[in-house]
C-alpha cells in the first residue's frame, strides 16, 4: 500500500452504505422483517471540515454514525452491512466497514465518538483518570502510568477541568462537566474523526454553549474533523460548515451550511428548517409548512421516495422510484426530481 | 379592570432532603390573565416544574410541602381547599399536559377510556355522550378517525399522536387555565410545530381561558408566549411581555441564556457561555443566587438577596444593577 493521504482523498468517504437489522420472529426465530436503519447513504467528509448531519428520530443518523466506528457488528451480530466506509489514513485506505478487528485495531484510534447521553457513557466505577487513560492503554501500550498521567492532567485542564478531578468519579460531576470528561477521552489518542452524536442535547441551555465553544476551540487547536450529529439545526447552522440531512435511512439533501439552511431545496429540508423555533417573538417569519403526520416507520417504508406520504407537493409518480441525489449547482445535491 | 384567572402569591415550596431543607421555589407571585399564554422558562433546577406542580398541589409530601403562599382561583385559595375539593377543580377547571406522552398515558387502558375519564368524573355524563364529547375533542386535536381510535391503547400511537390525546384529555372538560410543563421537548422538531401551532389554535378557541408553558426552550416561548417568567434557582429573576425580553432583557441571566442560542447572523462566532454550571439546590450562594455565574457581579450582590423590582410597565427584575448606569453588556468569553 501506498501513502495516499493528501489533501484531495477525503477523509472518510462513505458509499452506498446499507445497514439492515433483521428482526426474527415464530417459534423457528426466522426472518421476518428487516429494519432498513440506513438504505444506500453515500458521503465525503474532508480535513478539518465540520459535516452536520441531521434528522429526526428514525432517520438513520445515529446508524451512520455507528457505522464509521464499527460498532454495529460489536452491537448486534446479526446486522446485515454493505457499501463501503473509506477512510483515509496514513497506509492509505481502508474499508472501515470490510476490515477484521485485527486489522482495525492500529487505526481505531483514529476516529473517536462523542456520546448523547454523558450519565450513561461514562463507566461509574471508574475514576476519570481510569476513564479518560483507558484508550491510551490499548492503543499505546509502552506508556508508563507517569506518562498517562501527565497526559489526562493537561487534556483535563485543556477540556476546562482541574486536573485534580482525575481522582474522582462521574457522579461527582455534573452534566456539562461529564461531558467534557467524555470529550477529553475522546482526545486522548489524537483522532483525526471524532464523530459526535448529539453532544449537547442532554446538557441545560447555557452549559451548551459552553461545550460548543470547546468543540469548536478543540477543532482549530487539533485539526479534528468532525462529523456532527444533532436535530437540533440551530445549533449544526452555527457550528457546520456542511450540512447533511437525512430522512428515513436516506440522505435527502446536502451542501454547504448556508447553501441547505439559507436554501434548501428538498421538501423535507424545507419544512424542517421552517419548523425550527425561532427567538425573536417580534419577528417576521414566512409562510410556514408544518407537514402532516408523522415519520413512518422503518420496517414499513413507503415505496418510492420515502418523504412522499408527508410531502406538500408529492405526485403520483413519486411512488414510482427512489429519486437519486443529484447536483443543483455547486455541490449543492437534493434527492427530489421537482427540487430546482 | 379585568381579574386574573389565577393569582400566585408569595408560593414557597419545600422539599425534605436528608433532614435538610431544599428550597425549590421561593417567594414566587404572578398573576395569570384571561386569553394569556404565560411562559416560565428556566434551566434544570430552577424551579419552574416544581411551581406548576404547586398550583395543581400534586408535589409529594412527603417530602415536598408548599411551605407558605396563596393561590387565589376564582375566589378561592387552592392551597386551603380540602383535597375533595381540590380534586374536583383539577382536570375541570385546571389541567395539565405533561412531557413524557409515553409515561403519562395508561398503557393497558384504551384511549377512549382515558379521554372521557375526567368528563364522566366532572360532568356526570354517560358513557355515549362522554364519548361524543371525547370524538368532538379529538377531532379538534387532530386524530384522524377518531371514533374508530377510541379503542386502541396507547402503544398504538405515535409520540406526536399520544401527546394530542394528552392535549385532547386536557382540554374535555374546557378548562379554565391550562398548564403544560415542556410539552413538546420529548418531540420531533417538525412534530413540536404542529403541536405548538395547536396548543395556541385551542387557546383561541377557549375565550377567557390561559396557558401557562413550561420550557426550557427560549425560542418555543418566542413562538408562543405573551408574556414571560425567567426562573433561576427558585426565585422569578425576571418578568416582562415576550417581546421587551427579548428586545432587552434585563437581567444578566436573561441576557447570558439569550446569548448562549445560536444566532443565525452570528455564525461560527464563539458563543456567549454563562460561566459555570447551574449549583445544586443545597449550595446557592447566599446573596444574589446568580452571583457565582454573572459577569457584573458586584460585592453587594454576594451578600444582599435583591428585590424583585418593577423598572417599567408590567416589567419586573430581580438585580442590583436595575436602575443603576447599566454596563454595556459584557462580551466576555466564559468558558
Amino acid at each position: 500500500m501506498s501513502p495516499t493521504q493528501n489533501s484531495d482523498t477525503p477523509l472518510l468517504e462513505i458509499k452506498d452504505l446499507h445497514v439492515h437489522f433483521p428482526i426474527y420472529g415464530g417459534i423457528l426465530r426466522h426472518k421476518v422483517a428487516t429494519v432498513k436503519a440506513v438504505d444506500g447513504v453515500s458521503m465525503k467528509i474532508h480535513r478539518g471540515e465540520t459535516v452536520g448531519l441531521v434528522g429526526e428520530s428514525g432517520s438513520g443518523k445515529t446508524t451512520v454514525g455507528r457505522a464509521i466506528i464499527n460498532l454495529h457488528k460489536a452491537m448486534s451480530p446479526d446486522v446485515e452491512l454493505s457499501g463501503e466506509v473509506l477512510f483515509d489514513t496514513k497506509d492509505g485506505q481502508i474499508d472501515v466497514n470490510g476490515i477484521a478487528r485485527r486489522e482495525m485495531l492500529p487505526h481505531r484510534s483514529d476516529i473517536q465518538m462523542i456520546f448523547q447521553d454523558p450519565f450513561s457513557s461514562l463507566n461509574p466505577r471508574m475514576t476519570v483518570q481510569q476513564i479518560i487513560e483507558g484508550p491510551l492503554t490499548i492503543h499505546q501500550p509502552d506508556m508508563t502510568p507517569e506518562e498517562r498521567r501527565d497526559v489526562v492532567a493537561k487534556l483535563l485542564d485543556r477540556v476546562g477541568l482541574q486536573p485534580k478531578y482525575a481522582a474522582r468519579y462521574p457522579h461527582e460531576f455534573s452534566g456539562g462537566q461529564r461531558q467534557r470528561i467524555g470529550i477529553a477521552r475522546s482526545l486522548a489518542t489524537k483522532p483525526a474523526l471524532i464523530v459526535a452524536d448529539e453532544p449537547v442535547s442532554a446538557l441545560d441551555v447555557s452549559v451548551q454553549a459552553q461545550v460548543i465553544n470547546l468543540m469548536a476551540d478543540l477543532q482549530k487547536e487539533f485539526g479534528l474533523t468532525y462529523l456532527f450529529i444533532a436535530h437540533d439545526l440551530s445549533i449544526v447552522y452555527h457550528i457546520a460548515d456542511k450540512i447533511a440531512v437525512m430522512y428515513l435511512g436516506s440522505l435527502v439533501e446536502y451542501g454547504t451550511a448556508e447553501q441547505v439552511y439559507k436554501n434548501p431545496k428538498h421538501p423535507y429540508s424545507k419544512a424542517l428548517i421552517s419548523a425550527v423555533p425561532k427567538p425573536d417573538p417580534d419577528g417576521k417569519r414566512e409562510e410556514r409548512t408544518i407537514l402532516q403526520g408523522d415519520i413512518p416507520s422503518p420496517l414499513a417504508k413507503p415505496s418510492g421516495c420515502g418523504f412522499r406520504t408527508r410531502c406538500p407537493i408529492a405526485k403520483p409518480e413519486c411512488a414510482k422510484g427512489i429519486p437519486e441525489l443529484r447536483d443543483l449547482g455547486d455541490g449543492h445535491m437534493a434527492a427530489c426530481p421537482f427540487a430546482e | 379592570m379585568t381579574k386574573p384567572i389565577l393569582e400566585v402569591k408569595n408560593l414557597h415550596t419545600y422539599f425534605d432532603v436528608e433532614g435538610q431543607t431544599a428550597k425549590a421555589v421561593i417567594g414566587v407571585s404572578f398573576d395569570v390573565m384571561p386569553n394569556e399564554f404565560l411562559g416560565i422558562v428556566g434551566e434544570s433546577g430552577s424551579g419552574k416544574s416544581v411551581t406548576s406542580l404547586s398550583l395543581m398541589r400534586l408535589i409529594p409530601d412527603p417530602p415536598g410541602n408548599i411551605a407558605q403562599g396563596e393561590v387565589i382561583f376564582e375566589g378561592r385559595d387552592l392551597l386551603k381547599l380540602p383535597i375533595e375539593e381540590m380534586r374536583k377543580i383539577r382536570g375541570r377547571d385546571m389541567a395539565m399536559i405533561f412531557q413524557e406522552p409515553m409515561t403519562s398515558l395508561n398503557p393497558v387502558a384504551t384511549i377512549g377510556k382515558q379521554v372521557c375519564e375526567s368528563v364522566i368524573l366532572h360532568e356526570n355524563l354517560g358513557q355515549a355522550a362522554a364519548e361524543d364529547r371525547a370524538v368532538k375533542v379529538l377531532t379538534q386535536v387532530g386524530i384522524p378517525d377518531p371514533r374508530k381510535r377510541l379503542k386502541d391503547y396507547p402503544h398504538q400511537f405515535s409520540g406526536g399522536m399520544r401527546q394530542r390525546v394528552m392535549i385532547a384529555m386536557a382540554l374535555i372538560c374546557q378548562p379554565k387555565l391550562l398548564i403544560a410543563d415542556e410539552p413538546t421537548t420529548a418531540l420531533d422538531v417538525t412534530i413540536q410545530a404542529q403541536i405548538l401551532e395547536l396548543m395556541k389554535e385551542v387557546q383561541s378557541l377557549r375565550p377567557g381561558s390561559a396557558t401557562i408553558l413550561i420550557t426550557h426552550d427560549l425560542a418555543v416561548v418566542a413562538e408562543t408566549c405573551d408574556r414571560v417568567i425567567v426562573m433561576y434557582g427558585g426565585l422569578i429573576q425576571e418578568m416582562a411581555s415576550a417581546s421587551d425580553l427579548f428586545r432587552d432583557p434585563k437581567h444578566p441571566y436573561t441576557r447570558g441564556l439569550m446569548g448562549s442560542i445560536p444566532h443565525e447572523d452570528d455564525r461560527g462566532k464563539p458563543l456567549y457561555a454563562i460561566p459555570g454550571n447551574v449549583p445544586s439546590i443545597m449550595d446557592f450562594p447566599k446573596g444574589c443566587r446568580f452571583c457565582t455565574r454573572c459577569d457584573v457581579v458586584m460585592e453587594r450582590c454576594e451578600n444582599e438577596e435583591p428585590e424583585l423590582r418593577e423598572v417599567g410597565p408590567g416589567r419586573f427584575v430581580r438585580c442590583h444593577l436595575e436602575g443603576l448606569d447599566t454596563p454595556a453588556t459584557s462580551n466576555t468569553e466564559g468558558n
